[in-house]
Parts: C-alpha cells; sequence; structure tokens
C-alpha cells in the first residue's frame, strides 16, 4: 500500500523540490543528489513492491474516489499493482537509477544550472513514466501518458540552443500528440459504452459481452493510435531518429526502457481487450511487422551511431507489437524487457564512445575496442543480445516473439521477422565492427570513461546476458497460455543472426567483400533507405500542401468571420455610445428631468400592476 | 377640511416645487423650490397626523425641519462657492459634470 505510493513519492518529491528551490537546482551536483535519492527511494519501494505481490500472488490495489459522480460510478485515481505493473516499475526506476547515475559523468560539462535543470526534468520524467505504469485505469494512463510526453520534450529538448535539438523536441512532441488524439477519443469511446475506466471492470465488461462490437473496436483501435505514436510505429516512427538530438542517456532511458516502451506496455496491458477485437489485432500484428522491418533497413545505411540505435529500437518496437498483435503479450512484455536492458546498455556505451570520440559517424570511429576495452565489451554483449545469439537474454526473448506469432497463425509476418533478425544482427554488426575493430582509426587519445559511466555499463552488460533466465517469472504474470514452439524457431532465428554478424565481420573487418561495391550494386534502393523510404517527405508534403492550407482557411474564417463578428460588435457599441453621449450635458436639472421622469414611469408601472 | 383637502394642497406645492426645480434657472430659485416640496412633503405627514391623531408625525415634521435647515446652509455655501469659483449662479453654466 504505502509502497506502492513511495514508489511514486520518490520522484515527485524531488521534481517539487528542485523545481521550487531554484538555489538547489542551480547548485548542479546537489540537485542531482536529490533526484538520485528520489528515484533511489522509488527503486527500492519498486522492488518491495514486486516481492510483496509476487509472494502474495495478487494483485494490491490502492485506490481512492477522485471525481465523485452522481450519477453512474465515480472516477477513481488508483495504483494496481500486479506481476506487470510491479515489475515494469521496477525496470522502469532500475534502468532511471542508472542513466542518472551514467550522466553524472556523461553531463560534467553543464554548468551547474543546467545540470540541475536536467536533474529536474529526470524527475518529472521518472515520475510520470512510474505513474503511467502503475495506473490502473485508462484517465490515468492518459494524463501520465502525457506527462511523458511532456518529459520527453523537455529531455530531448534539453540542449535549446541547438536549432536542431529544438525541432527534434517538438517533432517528438507533435507526432505523438497526434496518435494522442487518437487515444483520447477511445477512451470516451469505451467510456460512453462502459461506463468505466478501469482495466479491471473493462476486461470484466468484454469477458461478458456487454462492451463489444464496433464500440470495442473503435475504443482498442484509438488506444492503439495513442501506442502507435509512443512506441513508434509506422507512419508514427518519424520523430525517434530526429530524438537522437538530445542527450545520449537520455537516449537511453526515453528510447529503450521507458517512454518507447509505454506503447506496447500499454497494449500489454489491454491484451484481454485486443483479444476480443481480431481486427484491431490483425493491423497491430501487420504494422508491427512492417514497422520491424523498414526500421532494419534504415538502419542497414546509417552511419550515425546513435540513429543506428534508434532505427534499432523503432525495428524492435515492431517486434513486440508484432507480438501483442499475434496474441502473445507475454513475449512482447518479456522481449520489451531483455530490449529495455540491452537497448539502454548500447545506447550508454554508444554515449560512453561519443564522448570519447567527440563525433557520432562510425566511419570516424575504428580499433576502439584496443583503447575502450570495457566499453567494447559491454557494447559487444548489448550486440549479441539485440542478434539474439544464444545464451544472452536477446535469444530468449527473440524467440519467444518468433514463436508468439507462429504460434497466432502469420507464416508470412514470421518469415518477415526472421529475415529481419538477420538484418538485425547484420546492421548492429557493422556498427560493432566498424567502430569497434575495423581498419580505420579514431583521432586523438580516446580513453575509458569515468566509473559513473563504467559501472552502469558493466550492470546493464551482465543483464542483457543473463537476464533470458527471467523468462519463467515473467511467464507467471500472465495467464498461462503458449504451448512449446517447434524446434526450427530457435534455430531459424539464430542461424538469421550468425549469418547477419558473418557478413559484417566478412564485410566491414576481413575485407573479404567491399560494402561501397554492394552499395553501388543496389543504387536507387540505397536512396531510397537514405530517404528513409520517404516517410518524413510525404508528412512534410501532408503539411505544407494539406495541413498549412487548410490551417490558412480555418485562420481566414478566424480571423475576418468570428472575429468580424466580434468587432463589429464593438464597433456598434462605440458608435451607439457616440451617439448617447449627447445626453449627458452635465446640467443637474437635465438630469432631474431624467430622475422625474423615471419616477413617474416607475410609479405608472405600479399603478398598471 | 379633510384629509383629502389637505393632501391636494400637499400634491399641488410639491408639483410646484418640482416645476420650480426643473425650470428656474438660478441656484437659489431651485434651492427655494426644494424648500417648497419639502414642505408639501411635511405638510402631507401632519395631515395624516391630525388625522389619525397621532403625535409622532407632528415630532417627525420638527426633525425634518430641523435638517432641512442644515441642508439649506449647505446648499447656499454650494451656490456661493459655485459664484466664486465658476463665476456664475446660473444653472445651466454649470456643466462640469457633462460627460
Amino acid at each position: 500500500m504505502t509502497d506502492a505510493l513511495l514508489v511514486l513519492a520518490g520522484p515527485l518529491a524531488a521534481f517539487a523540490l528542485l523545481s521550487v528551490l531554484p538555489p538547489l537546482r542551480r547548485s548542479g551536483k546537489p540537485a542531482a543528489a536529490v533526484s538520485i535519492a528520489g528515484i533511489g527511494v522509488s527503486l527500492l519501494a519498486a522492488m518491495a513492491l514486486f516481492a510483496r505481490i509476487h509472494a502474495a500472488g495478487v494483485p494490491s490495489i490502492v485506490e481512492f474516489v477522485w471525481a465523485p459522480m452522481t450519477k453512474g460510478p465515480s472516477i477513481t485515481f488508483g495504483l494496481l499493482a500486479d506481476g506487470i505493473s510491479a515489475s515494469m516499475a521496477v525496470l522502469v526506476a532500475f534502468v532511471a537509477l542508472l542513466v542518472q547515475v551514467y550522466s553524472l559523468a556523461y553531463m560534467s560539462d553543464e554548468k551547474p544550472a543546467a545540470f540541475g535543470r536536467y536533474y529536474t526534468y529526470h524527475s518529472l520524467f521518472a515520475f510520470a513514466m512510474l505513474g503511467l505504469v502503475l495506473a490502473h485505469n485508462l484517465l490515468q494512463t492518459y494524463v501520465f501518458w502525457e506527462l511523458v510526453g511532456l518529459g520527453s520534450y523537455l529531455l530531448i529538448g534539453f540542449w535549446f540552443e541547438k536549432p536542431a535539438a529544438g525541432r527534434a523536441a517538438l517533432k517528438a512532441f507533435w507526432t505523438t500528440r497526434l496518435g494522442d488524439v487518437g487515444f483520447a477519443i477511445g477512451i470516451v469511446i469505451l467510456w460512453s459504452s462502459a461506463g468505466t475506466f478501469t482495466f479491471a471492470e473493462l476486461f470484466a465488461k468484454a469477458g461478458s459481452g456487454v462492451l463489444g462490437g464496433t464500440a470495442l473496436t473503435l475504443g482498442v483501435a484509438g488506444i492503439y493510435l495513442g501506442a502507435m505514436g509512443k512506441s513508434a510505429q509506422f507512419p508514427f516512427h518519424i520523430w525517434l531518429p530526429d530524438a537522437m538530438e538530445g542527450p545520449t542517456p537520455v537516449s537511453a532511458l526515453i528510447h529503450a526502457a521507458t517512454m518507447v516502451a509505454a506503447g506496447v506496455y500499454l497494449m500489454v496491458r489491454i491484451a484481454p481487450l485486443l483479444a476480443h477485437t481480431p481486427q484491431v489485432a490483425t493491423v497491430v500484428f501487420a504494422i508491427g511487422v512492417l514497422t520491424a522491418f523498414l526500421a532494419a533497413t534504415m538502419a542497414l545505411v546509417e552511419n550515425d551511431i546513435k540513429r543506428i540505435l534508434a532505427f534499432s529500437t523503432v525495428s524492435q518496437l515492431g517486434f513486440m507489437m508484432a507480438a501483442v498483435g499475434a496474441g502473445g503479450a507475454e513475449s512482447a512484455y518479456f522481449h520489451l524487457v531483455t530490449h529495455a536492458f540491452f537497448k539502454a546498455l548500447l545506447f550508454l556505451a554508444a554515449g560512453s564512445l561519443i564522448h570519447a570520440v567527440h563525433t557520432n559517424d562510425i566511419f570516424k570511429m575504428g580499433r576502439l575496442a584496443r583503447v575502450m576495452p570495457v566499453t567494447s565489451a559491454c557494447f559487444a554483449a548489448g550486440a549479441l543480445a539485440l542478434s539474439g545469439v544464444f545464451p544472452t537474454a536477446g535469444f530468449f526473448s527473440k524467440d519467444e516473439v518468433l514463436a508468439a506469432v507462429l504460434a497466432g497463425g502469420h507464416p508470412v509476418g514470421f518469415a518477415i521477422l526472421v529475415v529481419t533478425a538477420g538484418m538485425t544482427a547484420f546492421y548492429i554488426g557493422r556498427a560493432f565492427f566498424v567502430a569497434m575493430m575495423g581498419p580505420n582509426s579514431a583521432p586523438g587519445h580516446p580513453h575509458e570513461p569515468e566509473a559513473a559511466m563504467k559501472a552502469p555499463l558493466v550492470v546493464l552488460a551482465v543483464l542483457a546476458v543473463v537476464a533470458g533466465a527471467a523468462a519463467p517469472l515473467v511467464k507467471t504474470f500472465f495467464a498461462p497460455s503458449v504451448e512449446h514452439a517447434p524446434i526450427f524457431v530457435p534455430v531459424l532465428g539464430t542461424t538469421a543472426a550468425l549469418v547477419g554478424l558473418a557478413l559484417a565481420f566478412a564485410g566491414y573487418q576481413r575485407g573479404a567483400f567491399d560494402p561501397a561495391n554492394v552499395r553501388r550494386a543496389m543504387g536507387p534502393l540505397v536512396t531510397v533507405l537514405e530517404r528513409r523510404w520517404y516517410v518524413d517527405d510525404v508528412f512534410e508534403l501532408g503539411y505544407r500542401f494539406a495541413y498549412l492550407k487548410i490551417s490558412n482557411a480555418v485562420g481566414w474564417v478566424d480571423r475576418y468571420v468570428v472575429d468580424g463578428v466580434v468587432n463589429a460588435v464593438t464597433w456598434a457599441t462605440w458608435v451607439l455610445a457616440g451617439r448617447l453621449t449627447v445626453i449627458q450635458s452635465g446640467r443637474v436639472q437635465d438630469a432631474l428631468y431624467a430622475t422625474a421622469f423615471g419616477l413617474v414611469v416607475l410609479v405608472w408601472l405600479a399603478w398598471a400592476r | 377640511m379633510t384629509l383629502a383637502n389637505l393632501l391636494v394642497v400637499a400634491a399641488a406645492v410639491f408639483a410646484i416645487g418640482l416645476f420650480g426645480v426643473l425650470a428656474r434657472r438660478h441656484a437659489i430659485g431651485v434651492l427655494l423650490s426644494i424648500e417648497l416640496m419639502f414642505n408639501a412633503v411635511n405638510l402631507a405627514i401632519v395631515s395624516f397626523a391630525w388625522s389619525r391623531g397621532l403625535l409622532a408625525g407632528v415630532v417627525l415634521v420638527l426633525f425634518g425641519i430641523a435638517i432641512t435647515v442644515a441642508e439649506i446652509a449647505v446648499g447656499l455655501a454650494l451656490v456661493l462657492l459655485a459664484s466664486r469659483v465658476a463665476k456664475s449662479v446660473i444653472l445651466d453654466d454649470l456643466s462640469e459634470l457633462k460627460g
């Protein structure tokens, strides 16, 4: 009970302290200490909560009335701690803590005021994300969902003096907002049909058939739109690569474990509703597969190490969504957990590289494994986990996802995802061999980062390797379902991963073939990939030729019709008042005439009654 | 002499006073007309007191007269001030309140 509240209270108290005490915020290191203490409390509380829930075996709910209603049930504010949300809270608090510790060193060049501001945003973001995770109803989810959007906006645009960062922050905010419109509409549809926001009641009503048909389908589809925006599903994935303009630890937090995972988490949460809407589930699956595939192809030609990881995140989110759509929510959630570890690891390792060589371009790095062995080893662990090589965590979770897709009856999607897994191994292998091995050599004298950055890397690297063992634990959060997958699933997945890694090794390490030749042979296809399948361009055209035009028309109506009416009323009043000032002669007797006349009228009225 | 006759006289005096207040140009004339209206009201009160045989009405009128004297003193002071500042006691010239 108190532990669930304490999970939220830690970061909230840190954020409140840092926002109302500007001297503390501007002091830099003490502000960071407050924020880290807040998330530390939160992590301990979340672990206690998880231990309690796991031991008890029943969900724990804290609930109080938020908006009392006279007709119908009141709207409540509550914290739902079941296996999924409690473990997710532990995960979020854990990664947030590691990222905040890592940032101590990574952001040490910032001025104290900016440093404090950075940690203030981190506390806000952690509070919002934990609130979203523990929310026990849709409305509360939506509130924290938007707070997460705000936190990500502030963090991505942290270096607001860089125009690109400001634009990226806006793009992330607007793109996710576009989906959130659907989310809001979906919530309203479900509310008007079922009369409740609470997950448990919604599941019960959907199960008993009270909630169903078009209303349920539209509601779930609307919520999925919101999840598409946050989890960067095609075509809303465009914000994620641009969001790499933010500080690298922010990417590790937002684009690995928390914000982008929120969409998948929400879909896992409402999976019982999704089970009643096969049409929506099919769309979720198809868009997931498409996103996984397209993002992986875009990562093949990217040279910016953070953008490679960004596309990789989009691709992995596609895997998770495909699993949700295929009915394998527990596989999606398991992949979400392992992905949070190994992708946060990859981002933090990439941040460590960028910190050392001051460039994002992998072709300007090289042979960093010799001077930065720890970072490189950690990156390699993350890369193996991302590729899905036995016995890393990624192997187990990707295996689960592929098995769930196959079990859901989607052989074509399964084939595409296996190919995508191969591409995944190739692009991350390419990044590793070019940046850390290879023929190139980084300029200057790069060296290992300080302990505050190394420690989180090592912790995450260990988890990225061993987290696969958590599979039986994760399974207990869900109703028991999936039968054993056929043996060819892990064989195919591993083969694809090994082929991808071998190709990257052959092309970029051994020089067995020249990647430039392949590039030339592919010609226009490479251009298409570098233009990111023209999705950004389509959005821009839509913006320029549809949205702006409509906005101009609406603006004209507002300026000349709506404002015109208001202005006309003002003008008429003005003119009338000008005419009427004549009767204000200023002479006492004129006023008295009016008074006497008024009196006569009053008397006459009284008489007439 | 009936109550009705007395009230008719009071109403007539009041109307004459009202006419004077509205029509006179000279400030002193207006003050005089106001006095006329006061007296009409006093007359009406006394008439009612007489017809009902109540002493309270008479006392009330006495108070009224005393207050009227004070009020007229203020009014005359204002007229005096107006004649000094605005160099006129003709009400049509005093239109400082014009909006």
